[in-house]
């Protein structure tokens, strides 16, 4: 599998990590509670992601079977130390709001499962762009997650923005609506995470659903208009 | 045959230990002052939430007195720790006392209260804490102003027995829907206070030798 496109859509939406195959889903519910934790988290994940899987392929040809997963996981891991040290550097208070989950980067079973299915079998460029668009995937899902419990849970989204991007995105936050500051407590309590993740799967089953039927309703016109072309009614 | 093929693969093992070694070695010498620099900024921007920069004049996080280890027990602190002074020139104006609650709802909820020299609180915050979102992490000064409650608030006013939440027949307001938390907090505010004045000459003479 060469093709870009294919790949990309296969990382985005049809092979999304979180919505298809289901892989990393402990940091996804656990810090999916709003909408600048799930950023923090996707954007980690995405860089390690895309970072092992460029380094994998790179050294597919040096490496032996036998010590091949030792060496990914040794590779996922200085990535996902590197991206630890950065954040705390840089956005400590960030940093320290998602806490355990950013080591635990190591253990999402969806960048090694990429390293192990697709970057050490693929040139380097490839592999970039799998492991960019399965992060993408994975980050998209977790915006989604976020959004909806910020929005459900708090009345407002895109609060505390200025964790990630400074002092002026202090004003990012939108009030949607307000009830004393209390929202429906169950979106932001880890059941919430649940149910707000089956529902996105859901979507995405009855888009995909919608989109397969309606290739077949256009399969029949296209037999329909062959038909007619033969009897040269229509130009 | 077999100790060649065990010997490249430890060989190449290695290698790649050394390498990614190096690698994580070179970004933390890199971020190491950085990421010091921000853990400093972190601790003082909390301390400074309580007592700003006009009430004194000195670095807090410099001026300390350690707890000592047989009154650790009295703030529910299991760890060394310490009390940071705040100082006009040589006087002590306020301390700021850090504590556990460890009968929260969910556990041990941190809590850093100032107290001034003349026995009244300067302020109270909750430093980190796993009361239920909604209904507990209103102690938590994101979420509601309640712990501002406590402001200006000493053992004289209100009285020591009335140190509890209007449900017991205290003082304090408590949360809808959580009572255990706010009792909790107020609880330990009080000890805080009642530590504060067997202490007052060790802590508020600190800086006058």
């Amino acid at each position: 599998m060469n093709n870009y496109a294919d790949i990309s859509i296969n990382g985005l939406w049809k092979n999304n990590p979180a919505l298809v195959q289901l892989i990393g889903l402990c940091p996804l519910l656990a810090v999916s509670g709003t909408v600048v934790n799930a950023l923090g988290l996707g954007l980690a994940t995405l860089a390690v992601l895309t970072g092992s899987n460029v380094v994998v392929s790179l050294i597919r040809h040096v490496v032996s079977d036998a010590v091949k997963l030792p060496v990914f996981v040794m590779i996922i891991a200085t990535f996902t130390t590197v991206i630890e040290l950065l954040m705390q550097a840089y956005t400590y208070q960030l940093y320290q709001t998602l806490g355990i989950f950013i080591p635990l980067i190591v253990t999402n079973c969806a960048i090694l499962g990429r390293a192990d299915s697709f970057a050490c079998k693929n040139p380097v460029l490839p592999a970039l762009v799998d492991g960019f668009t399965m992060g993408l995937g994975f980050l998209g899902a977790l915006l989604a997650i976020g959004a909806v419990r910020e929005l459900l849970g708090s009345g407002a989204i895109f609060s505390n923005m200025d964790l990630l991007f400074g002092e002026p995105a202090k004003q990012w936050k939108l009030h949607i609506f307000s009830h004393q500051d209390k929202g429906f407590l169950i979106a932001v309590l880890p059941p919430g995470a649940f149910l707000v993740a089956g529902v996105l799967i859901a979507l995405k089953n009855t888009i995909d659903n919608y989109w397969k039927a309606r290739a077949r309703v256009e399969q029949v016109i296209v037999k329909g208009a062959k038909r007619v072309r033969t009897t040269g009614t229509v130009a | 045959m077999l100790l060649k093929t065990v010997g490249k693969n430890s060989l190449m093992l290695g290698m790649f230990a050394v390498v990614t070694a190096g690698l994580l070695a070179f970004t933390y010498v890199n971020t190491k002052d950085r990421i010091a620099e921000q853990e400093r900024r972190a601790a003082e921007a909390a301390l400074l939430d309580i007592l700003p920069r006009s009430t004194h004049d000195n670095n807090m996080l410099e001026d300390t007195w350690q707890i000592p280890d047989a009154d650790l027990a009295e703030l529910g602190l299991h760890d060394p720790s310490k009390i940071y002074l705040a100082k006009r020139g040589t006087r002590v104006v306020a301390a700021i006392i850090p504590a556990i609650a460890a009968d929260g709802y969910g556990g041990d909820i941190k809590l850093i209260a100032g107290v001034s020299a003349d026995g009244s609180i300067a302020g109270v915050r909750v430093i980190s804490h796993k009361e239920t979102p909604g209904l507990g992490d209103r102690i938590d000064l994101r979420k509601s102003n309640w712990i501002l409650s406590f402001d200006g608030k000493s053992l004289r006013s209100p009285p020591l027995d009335k140190w509890k939440v209007k449900k017991d027949g205290g003082a304090f307001d408590q949360l809808t829907g959580a009572t255990i938390t706010p009792r909790a907090v107020v609880r330990q505010v009080r000890d805080i206070l009642v530590f504060a004045q067997k202490h007052h000459s060790d802590i508020f003479s600190a800086g006058t030798p």
